[in-house]
């Protein structure tokens, strides 16, 4: 059964279709890119299926149960944890309390106030755990906003593995960055997916990590469904060689 | 590492900086009936600025930790003291039933009141608690026969506490009345430190330093500022008991926006990160209230000249500036 279905959704903004009856699915332990042209939809479909805002037509299904109207804040219980183009942190704090946050989100303690010792023994490990993956043990105490770009980006993935996603979805994670940073980042990706068994769903433009990387590979432009295949599929696939290439007559 | 590094590694959490400046700062607000008459001050004044200090700590529960301005806390402290007024002329002669019921009517109305404004942000929702407040201000203003109007309300003392056989004569004595105050202002601090330290407290500070990360962590925010502006109104209300009992009088004016403006002044000019720099804004505030005003009509101007040059060059507040002087 597959993890993730998007089935027919578009969204449209007024007149503007950013979203065309597109259909996704991702198996468990997939890793799956999302790539396009500038402005082909590809982060209105990541917000479509994380809940930033309803579809206008189509459903969503996500271990088997209909997600379409559930919010955002839902969707992240349920075990869909996202990180955002332009990195989201909190910056003013460390690395160790950016996760913090999320552990306590995770596990239901929005609203705990007295923790009993084995609980708080059992999130400190979950937050070192989530950190020692990201390779930032040594700047746990750092404050996320004084860290390298690189880093704030592994923090901010750090923050989702700490929800305990059954699925990661990651909108640009080697954006902006230096070719030793994109290296770094694409390695943890890697690391993820292959060790820790992780399902994802990335949108990169970076075509070296997409094709290093992917399982499978979904084009979409112009806000439509273009092609879906295994990296050499996509590679050889005419459509989408002209798409990247530019119309030529 | 620096100096201060090493000597920070090398505390003992038990003797760190940090306890050792909450042991001082409760021995100054214990002793103040020993030590403030000896600098020119009343026990009455201290009482004033730790009451005003709990109503701006209170916002800053709202402001500092939440990232959520209120411009009408007035309304929430005025409804304490109103509560606490009406209670003791009308009904009880308890000044501990009294305290309760002015938290209890301002908490309820506020917490009631601030499910409609969640979904507001920044202007909006300032506007909102501006209008709030002056609902309430006009209120006790119309009505003559129970609040006793522009008048204020009038008519009750704030009575003697009996706990068994023995009895603390707040009525008459000031350092007493003060240690009630003390004693009220503790547990409300303490609720309020316990709160932010909890996991609860940092969705809170999630919510103020990126609202859409904390509500892609499965927060859900707007339940979470709700309970954050109910809690603060608690708090604030509680500032506005205990001021009707210091003043035996509950004034229209502790309903009015002007105060709401004062609380924030407080608070801001304190430093509005700091847990305890609006204790510090309210206290200069009453301090420099009290001795400009007997010089001057116009000692609003010196408070405001005070704050637009805080703003401007020590913009973490006096408490802030105060502690990057002395490296924690």
């Amino acid at each position: 059964m597959n993890l993730l279905e998007v089935h027919h959704v578009s969204k449209n903004f007024g007149s503007l279709h950013a979203v065309q009856d597109v259909s996704l699915m991702v198996a468990p332990g997939e890793l799956r890119a999302i790539i396009g042209p500038n402005g082909a939809g590809k982060t209105t479909f990541f917000n479509l299926i994380t809940g930033f805002f309803p579809p206008s037509a189509g459903e969503i299904r996500f271990g088997g149960a209909d997600i379409t109207r559930v919010p955002a804040s839902g969707r992240v219980r349920l075990g869909m944890a996202r990180t955002f183009q332009i990195t989201e942190i909190f910056p003013e704090l460390s690395v160790r309390e950016n996760v913090r946050i999320a552990a306590e989100a995770a596990a239901g303690l929005t609203l705990g106030i007295i923790l009993g010792r084995a609980r708080q023994a059992a999130i400190a490990h979950e937050i070192s755990a989530a950190i020692a993956l990201t390779g930032l043990t040594d700047r746990a105490d750092r404050k996320v906003g004084e860290l390298a770009h690189g880093d704030q980006r592994a923090a901010e993935i750090a923050m989702a593995l700490a929800l305990r996603p059954r699925l990661l979805l990651l909108d640009e994670p080697t954006a902006g960055m230096g070719e030793q940073e994109t290296f770094e980042i694409a390695a943890l990706i890697r690391r993820l997916h292959r060790d820790s068994r992780y399902t994802i769903v990335l949108i990169e433009h970076d075509m070296r990590v997409v094709f290093h990387l992917a399982d499978r590979i979904t084009v979409l432009e112009q806000g439509c469904l273009l092609a879906e295949g295994t990296p050499a599929e996509i590679a050889a696939n005419e459509a989408v060689q002209a798409a990247y290439l530019g119309q030529t007559a | 590492m620096s100096e201060a590094t090493v000597l920070r590694a090398a505390a003992t959490p038990f003797l760190s900086r940090q306890r050792l400046g909450l042991a001082a700062l409760w021995a100054v607000l214990i002793l103040v009936p020993f030590w403030v008459p000896l600098v020119g001050g009343y026990t009455q004044l201290a009482g004033r600025a730790l009451v005003l200090g709990l109503a701006a700590m209170a916002l800053n529960f709202l402001l500092g930790f939440t990232g959520v301005m209120s411009f009408g806390h007035a309304a929430w402290f005025g409804l304490g003291a109103y509560g606490t007024g009406l209670m003791l002329r009308y009904v009880t002669s308890s000044s501990l039933l009294a305290t309760l019921a002015g938290v209890l009517l301002g908490g309820v109305l506020g917490t009631v009141l601030g499910r409609l404004l969640v979904r507001r942000r920044g202007v909006y929702f300032a506007m909102i608690t501006i209008a709030f407040g002056q609902i309430f201000f006009y209120i006790a203003y119309r009505w003559n026969s129970l609040t006793g109007g522009d008048d204020g309300l009038r008519g009750f003392q704030r009575q003697p506490i009996g706990f068994g056989r023995f009895l603390l004569d707040i009525q008459g004595n000031d350092v007493a009345l003060y240690y009630y105050l003390l004693f009220v202002f503790a547990i409300c601090v303490g609720l309020m430190g316990l709160l932010l330290g909890s996991p609860f407290g940092r969705t809170l500070i999630a919510i103020r330093e990126n609202e859409r990360r904390a509500r892609f962590l499965g927060i859900d925010v707007e339940r979470q500022i709700w309970l954050s502006f109910s809690l603060s109104c608690f708090f604030c209300s509680a500032a506005g008991a205990l001021y009707a009992l210091l003043n035996n009088f509950a004034d229209p004016m502790t309903l009015h926006y002007t105060l709401s403006g004062e609380i924030v002044i407080m608070a801001v000019m304190g430093g509005m990160r700091s847990f305890w720099g609006p204790l510090l804004g309210a206290a200069v505030f009453v301090v420099l209230q009290d001795y400009v005003s007997s010089m001057t009509v116009n000692w609003m101007s010196f408070i405001g000249l005070l704050f637009v040059l805080v703003v401007l060059f020590a913009p973490r507040g006096l408490l802030g500036a105060l502690q990057r002087e002395t490296p924690r």
